[in-house]
């Protein structure tokens, strides 16, 4: 996992807090306030999963077991840029691992995380109905069709900071 | 009552029985693998699917309740087709490199396998090595051959830990510490129940059996062992003693015939913790030291509070455990008077424990004891040397630290330590005709509270086993409920006796009989055997005193014999 420092500010601390006891006590208090969490943070650092085990009373390897145990938490930052790549049937079986792995070298880091300069995240997603244009990959809500791995880092560079 | 028929045979059980509980009524065998008594109950690993009239498919019967008129079949060809697959599932995943693993002829996996013919390589080995984690001082996991069982889950949260669980999922699933921490650097207290209740051999101590061989055939070196009071009563079930057989005479034997080395007897260290803890408490009652206090020979109990409860430390007696109390006393009185040199003695320490490896390594300690290894790690080393442990004759420890009284055997249970304790106290605060047995303090029950009188005043004392009855007690005395004078606590569930360092015992027996209670007879039985009864009538000690550390308390002991903790993170 890329390191990156945490920049929580003290009113996502509070929001997660009163999050907290509003559910404490609760049978299942967990999803909900891991789901809240994510809302405040974009994601569920070390700093905060120790907030949440520490307020629910439950054991931070509990927690930490949920949170990846869903693959809709995440537990890297979302960069600036949102960089995800579609592996559905249609765009895998056109070469999009191989997309996949060409922004990976790219950025340096490894699906599902961010750049240390929170510039980039990768994600994969299953199918994004743009099947005739496989493999694709969506930049911030743009899509790219037809692509090669050779054309990635063009694309990428676009979003560069200068 | 309800009232069923298991392969034929009538039994009748207390409604809310498992199918489980109801068959060992009837005497009849069901395998299990992910329950444990006392620890988990689940129903996930299907080894005991068994047939159910009114039931769809096979049913868990370590979780599925009896009903009455219910027939339960255990040994049908479907049921038996099941298991079958089953182990062969849980061996696609396996690292079967079972000659030289810790468990061979002692892994429930590969009975299980053996007892339904199953095929090793039926469904192939799928699977990647996972990394072995073997940086904390006290337990290795090496998850290539985890089983998913997450019966060390369960320990670990029993005793309020809490440090390891599953993770990711599918094929990633792991158990392993959050944010893939070494379990070294998580709050782990190294007690070592999770390596107990293993089934496998996905856990295990780290082991010191290679330096100690090496020490053994130095010639520079001089070895001495000694070992805790509770391996005498748990060291036979290595080689198929039954259970609770005090094999002290046997033990000695052993370690003797394993190189030039001599052996000593932790008890008398135990009785040396006395004679500092119970004049400790008398001095904190009179001069209005902080109470209650809580005894400190127990090292996971004593990382517990340094991580969790550090507002607790100051109440915790500063007495080093027996272990480290031993290894002061040899590198320092025994060195001196045999005129040996510190760095040429080495100090090999026989516990029951994981917890202990840990605290040789403490800096405050002074790094006395040179190698700590557990009841099976010296089973091991006996069996390399081939010795021929039933047939052995006994012996006695060497002099001059044999001498042990019944109060430091007992140490060995939960309970001990303050039934010692209270001994001394009272004979110190009484005279002679004090009492001699409390057995309030004795017994398997996780919380046990007595009062005394004792020389006329009052004592109120609580003797917690396992972490999460430490827990209770803590927050009882913090928030103003309860005013203890003494606490003892041991981090595992029936004390030592119960180690995280003891012989591997199959879930089939650890379900049928209680173990602790059954081992901690052993030591009741030699205490009451024993010569002395009190720690304060031990020669040996005696002697310590008289031309070493002068009384209890003295400079010297405070020095040598005395330790200070401090704050660790919890996260």
């Amino acid at each position: 996992m890329s390191e990156i420092t945490f920049e929580g500010t003290p009113e996502q601390m509070a929001a997660l807090k009163s999050c907290i006891d509003e559910h404490r006590g609760e049978a299942g208090a967990l999803m909900p306030v891991l789901h809240e969490a994510q809302n405040i943070y974009g994601y569920l650092p070390f700093e905060v999963q120790t907030v949440i085990a520490e307020g629910l009373n439950v054991s931070l390897a509990e927690v930490y077991g949920v949170a990846t145990f869903y693959s809709q938490f995440s537990l890297s930052p979302k960069g600036k840029h949102k960089v995800s790549v579609c592996l559905g049937t249609a765009c895998y079986v056109k070469g999009s691992d191989k997309v996949l792995e060409a922004v990976e070298k790219q950025l340096g880091i490894k699906c599902g995380e961010c750049t240390p300069d929170r510039n980039f995240s990768i994600d994969s997603c299953r199918c994004v109905g743009a099947c005739g244009l496989a493999p694709v990959m969506i930049v911030d809500g743009e899509v790219y069709g037809r692509l090669t791995a050779k054309e990635v880092s063009g694309i990428l560079s676009k979003y560069r900071e200068d | 009552m309800v009232n069923l028929k298991i392969n034929g045979i009538p039994v009748s059980v207390p409604e809310g029985s498992t199918i489980l509980e109801a068959a060992k009524l009837a005497n009849i065998r069901i395998p299990t693998l992910c329950y444990l008594k006392d620890v988990q109950c689940v129903g996930s690993c299907r080894m005991c699917l068994v047939e159910a009239t009114g039931a769809r498919g096979l049913v868990a019967a370590c979780v599925y309740p009896v009903s009455e008129g219910m027939e339960v079949k255990t040994n049908t060809p479907k049921v038996r087709k099941s298991r079958k697959t089953t182990v062969e599932l849980i061996l696609s995943t396996h690292k079967k490199k079972c000659l030289s693993c810790v468990r061979s002829m002692n892994c429930e996996l590969q009975k299980l396998a053996l007892e339904y013919n199953a095929e090793e390589d039926r469904f192939g080995t799928d699977h990647d090595l996972k990394p072995i984690d073997d940086l904390s001082p006290s337990v290795v996991r090496d998850n290539s051959k985890c089983v998913m069982c997450t019966r060390c889950v369960a320990a670990c949260a029993k005793q309020t830990i809490g440090v390891i669980g599953p993770k990711h999922r599918g094929y990633a699933k792991v158990i392993g510490s959050p944010f893939d921490a070494s379990l070294a650097h998580t709050s782990c207290v190294n007690c070592g129940q999770c390596i107990v209740a293993c089934p496998v051999g996905a856990l295990y101590e780290k082991s010191d059996v290679a330096n100690v061989w090496g020490a053994i055939v130095n010639p520079e070196k001089h070895v001495v062992f000694f070992t805790a009071p509770s391996i005498k009563a748990t060291l036979g079930e290595a080689f198929g003693l039954p259970v609770g057989t005090n094999v002290e005479g046997k033990m000695v034997a052993a370690i003797k015939q394993l190189g030039d080395v001599q052996c000593f007897n932790m008890d008398l260290t135990a009785d040396l913790t006395i004679m500092e803890e119970a004049n400790e408490l008398l001095q904190r009652i009179m001069k209005g030291g902080k109470l209650p206090m809580f005894t400190s020979c127990c090292p996971g109990w004593v990382k517990f509070a340094e991580h969790y409860y550090p507002e607790i430390l100051p109440n915790i007696s500063t007495c080093k455990s027996p272990q480290e109390m031993f290894s002061a006393v040899l590198k320092t009185y025994y060195c001196q008077k045999h005129n040996i040199k510190p760095e040429d003695l080495y100090v090999v320490s026989v516990i029951p424990c994981t917890a202990k490896k840990f605290e040789i390594t403490r800096d405050e300690i002074g790094h006395y004891t040179d190698a700590a290894i557990t009841t099976r790690e010296l089973a091991k080393m006996i069996k390399e040397a081939h010795i021929d442990f039933a047939n052995l004759p006994e012996e006695d420890y060497d002099a001059p630290f044999g001498e042990a009284s019944g109060a430091g055997i007992i140490f060995g249970a939960t309970g001990g330590v303050m039934e010692a304790a209270l001994r001394t106290a009272a004979y110190v605060l009484g005279g002679e005709g004090a009492p001699l047995e409390f057995k309030e303090v004795r017994g398997t029950a996780g919380l046990k509270e007595a009062e005394y009188e004792i020389g006329g005043s009052k004592i109120k004392v609580a003797v917690a086993n396992g972490l999460g009855n430490a827990r209770k007690v803590i927050e009882q005395v913090k928030s103003g409920e309860k005013d203890y004078t003494f606490v003892e606590v041991m981090a595992c569930p029936g004390g030592c006796i119960n180690g995280g360092g003891q012989p591997y015992v199959h879930d089939e027996v650890r379900n049928s009989i209680d173990l602790k209670a059954v081992r901690a007879q052993a030591l009741y039985n030699a205490d009451k055997d024993n010569k002395i009864r009190c720690s304060h009538e031990n020669s040996a000690v005696d002697t310590l005193y008289k031309e070493y550390f002068g009384k209890p308390l003295s400079e010297k002991s405070h020095e040598l014999l005395h330790t200070h903790y401090h704050q660790r993170n919890k996260y």
